[in-house]
């Protein structure tokens, strides 16, 4: 079947949003929320998921969510009680429960060895209770779920009542898929009772008329029955009868309605009549096509329904973007136009385009905000981390967030998975210590990492912090002189020592744990920031820990840029980057070498680089007078770079050049200006890093020629 | 042009045929999105020769390659006559910079000779093989190789 492909990808959509509330759970039930709601949000979603996977035949999948569900069972009849250890064990639990998932979503392998660990663990729990006696954990002896039945118990008769409440279809149920789920049960005969149903003028499409007589021959007892309506409960009428004797006709007593009509046997057959009569299922499913309900809605008896979401194909998404794009473009290319022209024409047409550049702008961010979508996720996700990294290391570690509700681009929180991901297991491997010497320091046991989400002036800035240590600089440079990263005579200031992280083919770990230090240094981490159109900085402090920030646009597609010319070619440079624009007095420039300069800001010197001559640019006179952007760059702190001209500032649509031709160094991208002309957008930290690179290359010859010298 | 030459069957092919350093090349008309009149492009740093620039093709940035300068034959100056053909190689789009477009040939698929092996192997690896026309031939390029070995680091 071509549909059990996509079925399957919703199941693991679904999944998500339920691993998602059982994390949420876990971590309110972790912050003394204890009350049987809270409980029995994590049981749902749980158990949502067991039901799922025994549809897919993912049988590990259920075992293991059985044993968890199992727990919260116990949980919820107080015959467990929370405890800290307890906790502790759930959320491996919990953590291992996405991995099984992953691994059935990818079908993959998961670790047998950890997978079997946790399960004992999860069973010491459920030994601990003596209530149950140890039979009962085989993984499929409890279940109730309908897939598999290993003893064939006496068949059994059903009489079911189903009213559906107009709640029901507002929520996105549908009949017809809970009788063709109690079809599967067994022998289903089912009776539509229309009674209710008004002349056709009457109708109104969105109440609910329908009630179903419904006699089911299983093997399955009340409880199986019952689960199928789990999700539906509260939103309909519903009674559930065992009747003895097989066969028998039961629907004398239960069908008061005259009109009553013998339905066919199969709940397909169920289908069609359905949408003969009235066409009311079906009517619901379009209205409420997309919306998604996610499980806590459909159960109706969370106090606070989530708000509906849209589930949209990401590529179209992309499409409204980039059309988006051409649109302020279009606009800049008007307003171009425009300008030139004479003063009378110009004053009626400029109010006019006034307003469409603001409608623009509107739509821009509108369509922007459909991308947007807050870090809790991804922190929860961090979290999970930095459980699994303090456990993996034997150290306490607590993990805080805060400003999980901050909006970010999805491309970009994409792309922070990774950096993310190892900058967590750095900071819990190398940044916080060992209960031992943390003690010994007169620190608490624990140690806290910190990760922060916020907004400030347009761009996202995330910080990730520890108490632990912090760097230990003399160690760095120690370790950056011995692998010819910087000469070893060379005086550096703190920042400096602290960017030394930084540089490709640094990594302090002095043995390779098997946590970080994979040979994927911090260089990689920042270029992942950098290629996000983002930047990294550390402090640190000894003895109170580091913090690393990340400071990322809120976007990739759009940015504020300086239009500036370089030897006769427009370009632009990020604003994000740029300190200030100077116009420097001759006597404020020096020149260090034949090459080099320096501009001296208020006392200060800073090296400056001559862009065109960086981009291989010919230039006419090279004695020219030029300006100078000041800029700061996360390795190389504060540099001057020299261009011809700077215009004025302007938003623009970001193009790949990547995709289209490839990587050039010192451009991060292009985009096309109001003329309909490319312009390069500059990248000043890699600008900035062809000079140092040829630098340090001078540097370190001239370290060789010593060690020459003194052999 | 020849434009009105009947299809004959499905083994027939259908080139364009442009001259590039006063050297006749074709390229299939399926590989052709659009043939376009010369424009200034804007340069790209670090640059090998034979790539001029890139260009603003409706939104889409595309980078143009001087084919002469790809073959080695010197650099295509140039001018308003020049066009540049838009073609699709590898998922992207490219613009070729050649001197003018000529004509389109219709041959049998089976008409396209390998290239003599005389050549040196960088002449092998630009084109594909040669089709005859009368007395001249013409030389059938390879899109892939022109974009080859270009996403350059330079640092």
């Amino acid at each position: 079947m071509s549909q059990s492909n996509s079925i399957r990808d919703t199941f693991f959509e679904e999944c998500q949003d339920l691993l998602e509330a059982l994390d949420e759970g876990l971590n309110q039930i972790d912050e003394g929320e204890r009350d049987s709601e809270v409980v029995n949000a994590v049981f749902r979603a749980v158990h949502s998921i067991k039901g799922g996977a025994g549809a897919f035949g993912l049988t590990e999948l259920v075992a293991f969510a059985h044993t968890y569900e199992t727990i919260f069972d116990e949980i919820r009849s107080d015959k467990l009680a929370l405890e800290a250890p307890l906790i502790k064990t759930l959320f491996r639990g919990a953590d291992h429960l996405v991995q099984l998932v992953e691994a059935a979503r990818a079908e993959t392998s998961y670790d047998e060895s950890i997978h079997n660990a946790i399960l004992e663990d999860l069973n010491e729990y459920l030994e601990d209770t003596g209530e149950e006696e140890e039979v009962e954990f085989e993984p499929m002896a409890l279940d109730f779920s309908a897939s598999i039945d290993v003893i064939e118990p006496l068949a059994s008769v059903f009489s079911i009542n189903f009213a559906p409440h107009e709640a029901l279809y507002k929520n996105g149920h549908d009949p017809v898929f809970l009788i063709r789920a109690l079809g599967e049960l067994g022998n289903l005969n089912t009776r539509l009772d229309h009674a209710d149903l008004p002349e056709i003028d009457k109708l109104d499409t969105t109440d609910a008329y329908l009630k179903w007589s419904i006699s089911l021959e299983t093997t399955n007892d009340e409880s199986a029955v019952r689960e199928v309506f789990e999700f539906v409960e509260g939103l309909c009428d519903l009674t559930i009868d065992q009747v003895q004797d097989t066969g028998e006709q039961i629907f004398q007593e239960n069908t008061p309605s005259v009109v009553s009509e013998e339905l066919s046997q199969t709940s397909n057959a169920a289908n069609d009549q359905d949408t003969d009569l009235n066409s009311q299922a079906q009517k619901k499913e379009e209205n409420i096509s997309g919306i998604d309900p996610t499980p806590e809605q459909a159960t109706g008896i969370k106090t606070k329904p989530p708000a509906p979401s849209l589930r949209v194909d990401p590529d179209r998404v992309d499409r409204l973007i980039n059309t988006v794009g051409e649109l302020i473009i279009n606009q800049s290319m008007m307003a171009q136009r425009v300008s030139q022209l004479g003063q009378e024409q110009r004053r009626d047409i400029e109010n006019d385009l006034e307003d469409y550049k603001l409608l623009a702008r509107d739509i821009q961010e509108g369509v922007m905000a459909i991308r947007a979508q807050p870090v809790k996720p991804l922190f929860r996700r961090m979290a999970r981390i930095a459980r699994e990294a303090a456990h993996a290391t034997e150290k306490l570690v607590r993990f805080d967030t805060s400003g999980e509700n901050t909006e970010v681009d999805k491309t970009v929180i994409e792309g922070l998975v990774d950096p993310l991901t190892h900058m967590i297991r750095n900071a819990v491997d190398h940044g916080v210590e060992t209960p031992e010497i943390r003690k010994a320091a007169g620190k608490d046991e624990i140690g806290v990492i910190q990760i922060s989400a916020s907004h400030r002036s347009g761009s996202v800035y995330i910080e990730i912090n520890d108490d632990g240590a912090g760097l230990n600089r003399s160690k760095i440079f120690d370790i950056a002189a011995k692998k010819g990263l910087v000469s070893p005579t060379a005086e550096l200031t703190e920042s400096e020592i602290d960017n030394l992280l930084f540089l490709p083919g640094f990594s302090t770990a002095s043995e390779v744990s098997n946590l970080s230090g994979r040979g994927v240094g911090m260089d990689v981490v920042k270029n992942a920031v950098i290629s996000l159109g983002g930047r990294t900085s550390i402090a640190s402090k000894t003895g109170h820990g580091t913090t690393f920030s990340i400071v990322l646009p809120l976007t990739l597609a759009v940015m504020d840029g300086m239009v500036i010319t370089v030897a006769d070619q427009t370009m632009v440079v990020p604003i994000a980057s740029i300190v200030e624009t100077i116009r420097a007095k001759p006597n404020e420039l020096q020149n260090l070498d034949a090459e080099g300069r320096l501009l001296s800001i208020r006392g200060n010197f800073v090296p400056v680089i001559d862009v065109a001559k960086r981009l291989n640019i010919a230039v006419d006179c090279p004695e020219r007078e030029q300006v100078y952007l000041l800029v700061e760059t996360v390795a190389f702190g504060q540099t001057a770079l020299a261009v011809d001209a700077i215009h004025d500032q302007r938003q623009v649509v970001v193009k790949s050049l990547e995709a289209a031709y490839g990587r050039v160094p010192g451009i991060s991208a292009a985009t096309i200006l109001g003329d309909g002309k490319i312009a390069m957008i500059l990248d000043p930290e890699s600008i900035v890093q062809i000079a140092e690179a040829t630098r340090s290359n001078e540097i370190r010859l001239a370290a060789k020629e010593l060690e020459y010298a003194s052999e | 042009m020849q434009a009105n030459e009947v299809m004959t069957n499905d083994t027939n092919m259908e080139f364009v045929a442009f001259s590039v350093a006063g050297l006749k090349h074709c390229l299939e008309i399926r590989k052709i999105l659009e043939i376009r009149r010369w424009s200034p492009v804007t340069a790209l740093p670090h640059a090998p020769a034979e790539v001029l620039g890139v260009m603003n093709l409706r939104g889409a940035v595309i980078p143009i390659y001087d084919l002469a300068a790809r073959f080695g034959l010197g650099k295509t100056q140039p001018n308003e006559r020049n066009v540049v053909i838009v073609c699709a190689v590898g998922g992207k789009s490219i613009g070729l910079l050649v001197e003018a477009v000529s004509e389109i040939i219709s041959i049998e698929s089976d008409a396209i000779q390998p290239t003599p092996d005389v050549q040196s192997a960088a002449t092998k690896d630009c084109i594909f093989g040669v089709i005859s026309i009368g007395e001249k031939m013409a030389r059938v390029i390879n899109l892939e190789f022109i974009i080859a070995d270009h996403a350059v680091e330079v640092a």
